[in-house]
């Protein structure tokens, strides 16, 4: 219907924004109805979304016009704020961003080079970044999950890791069995993401593609592939962050540094 | 008759976030010889017994094992040969055959049947080897733990407060028990206790710390009646 009135996607669009912000003031209205005192800051986070998300458009307006060099830079970028990200979130460990750098680098970024080389992701910016962006993420919220949970693993198990090296095991040894649980509950979201696809959720890359017009079965599969590699970009980067962080925790001579806040406090 | 020591504290020391821990400790412990470790809670009693397996790096100072500096040595052999018991017993999940086991297989080692049997008969639990750790006493566990020290077999025993957690009943059986297997395997032992009378009764020499330094070192006699 609104195409009649606004013949160009430009104008189209803006019309679109326009009418959904206007939906959105319902909930400002209704805020203000129930007394939650929440206007001003929905009001403030609707304009900050459509600035931020414009920003982004008009960048990659640019962006994509540029060299694929280009590309591969702010992957680069991306995979560093995203490493920083998933240190913030694990504040406590020493050394943590390297951790996550060199998890997320390796992991995801294996992931996209393989991927890049044999064609699954189109060499081209339109490919490389919206598909690179996922996959990164992806690594980032897995190396998150794996380093917290296996900094609460051996803050709380401290005393089973300092008995397992006093009776001479190594320290890899003594704290295999937090090595893997920490990998264990970084998998877990993602296989029940793999097991909720299509049923539960369609995901945006996949709505994306139908709306823009693509046949369903190939928007599926591509759905698939980019799930797939998502898994494997977050397995291999919390894999790689946690055998890392091992030996972050242990001295040269095997003494546990991290100790428990327990202990520290006493 | 001129021995060497089992140990040799040398100006031992370790300071940690800027606080001092430990300072200046000079000390021999001679085979076979027992070394209680007493003094005022925070006095640095857990953290210099720590310093003895390397279980913490010293700041100052080394430590000989049979005269040699234990910072050239292996330290997974190190701590196998100065085995140290916890406070707390500090069962890994799993039965108690399978504690047992986890030293020797370190080493690639697996210890028989016959040999997990041998280790409990010695801490009076026979029966227990395929017991689930999570369904033993407190007592038991920490009997399995000193099983599962033994298992290494080491030539020094460390003890931090190994019956503080324990009953009066359970106390006395498990000091009785550690002092017999000390004097069967011939072993030397350091045992950290702020319990005077345990101290008397079960060292040969007494050692006092205040503030991470030595304040007395002597006979118990001497030493706790001073
Ligand atoms: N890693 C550490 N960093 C900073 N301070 C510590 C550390 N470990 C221990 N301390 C402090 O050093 C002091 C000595 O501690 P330690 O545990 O050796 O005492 P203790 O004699 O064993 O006491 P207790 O009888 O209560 O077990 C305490 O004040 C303790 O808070
Ligand atoms: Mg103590």
């Amino acid at each position: 219907m609104l195409s009649q009135f606004f013949p160009t996607d430009l104008s189209l669009g803006i019309a679109q924004a326009v009418i959904a912000a206007i939906i959105s003031l319902l909930v400002l209205l209704l805020s203000y109805w129930q007394r939650l005192s929440m206007e001003k800051e929905i009001f403030i986070a609707l304009i900050r979304a459509l600035v931020q998300i414009l920003a982004v458009g008009a960048v990659l307006v640019f962006i994509l016009q540029g060299p694929l060099w280009l590309g591969v830079i702010i992957l680069l970028l991306m995979m560093w704020m995203a490493a920083r990200e998933a240190a913030r979130r694990v504040s406590g460990i020493p050394g943590a961003v390297r951790v996550t750098f060199y998890g997320i680098f390796l992991g995801s970024g294996a992931v996209l080079v393989v991927m890049t080389f044999l064609g699954v992701i189109k060499w081209q910016l339109e490919s490389m970044i919206p598909v690179g962006s996922m996959v990164i993420s992806g690594g980032m919220n897995a190396c998150a999950l794996a380093l917290d949970r296996f900094r609460g693993e051996v803050e709380s198990h401290t005393g089973q890791i300092e008995a397992g090296l006093c009776l001479g095991a190594e320290s890899e040894k003594a704290v295999m069995p937090y090595v893997q649980k920490a990998f264990r509950s970084s998998l877990i979201p993602r296989i029940n993401a793999l097991r909720a696809l299509g049923i539960v959720w369609i995901p945006g890359l996949m709505s994306g593609m139908l709306l823009a017009g693509s046949d369903p079965v190939i928007a599926a599969l591509y759905q698939f592939v980019v799930m797939a590699m998502i898994f494997v970009a977050s397995s291999l980067s919390a894999f790689i962050s946690l055998h890392l962080i091992r030996r972050y925790i242990f001295s040269e001579a095997d003494q546990l540094l991290l100790q428990s806040k327990h202990q520290l406090q006493k | 008759m001129d021995q060497i020591p089992v140990l040799e504290l040398q100006a031992l020391g370790r300071e940690a976030q800027g606080k001092l821990l430990v300072a200046d400790i000079n000390l021999a412990v001679m085979p076979g010889e027992v070394l209680a470790i007493t003094g005022a809670s925070g006095a640095g009693k857990t953290s210099l017994l720590r310093l003895l397996n390397r279980l913490d790096e010293p700041t100052w100072g080394t430590v000989l094992l049979d005269g040699e500096d234990y910072r050239h040595m292996e330290v997974s052999a190190l701590r196998r040969k100065v085995g140290m018991l916890l406070q707390q017993a500090y069962l890994f999940p799993g039965t108690v055959a399978e504690n047992l086991r986890f030293g020797p297989l370190q080493q690639g080692k697996h210890i028989s049947d016959d040999e997990v049997d041998k280790l409990l008969e010695r801490v009076g639990l026979q029966g227990f080897a395929g017991t689930n750790v999570s369904r033993i006493s407190g007592g038991e566990a920490q009997r399995v733990s000193l099983a599962r020290t033994l298992a290494n077999d080491p030539r020094i025993l460390l003890l931090d407060e190994p019956t503080s957690s324990l009953d009066e009943a359970n106390r006395l059986s498990v000091e009785d028990l550690i002092l017999d297997v000390i004097h069967h395997n011939g072993m030397s032992c350091v045992i950290v206790t702020h319990d005077l009378a345990q101290a008397a009764r079960m060292a040969d020499r007494v050692l006092v710390l205040e503030a991470g330094r030595m304040l007395k070192v002597g006979s118990p006699r001497k030493v706790l009646h001073a």
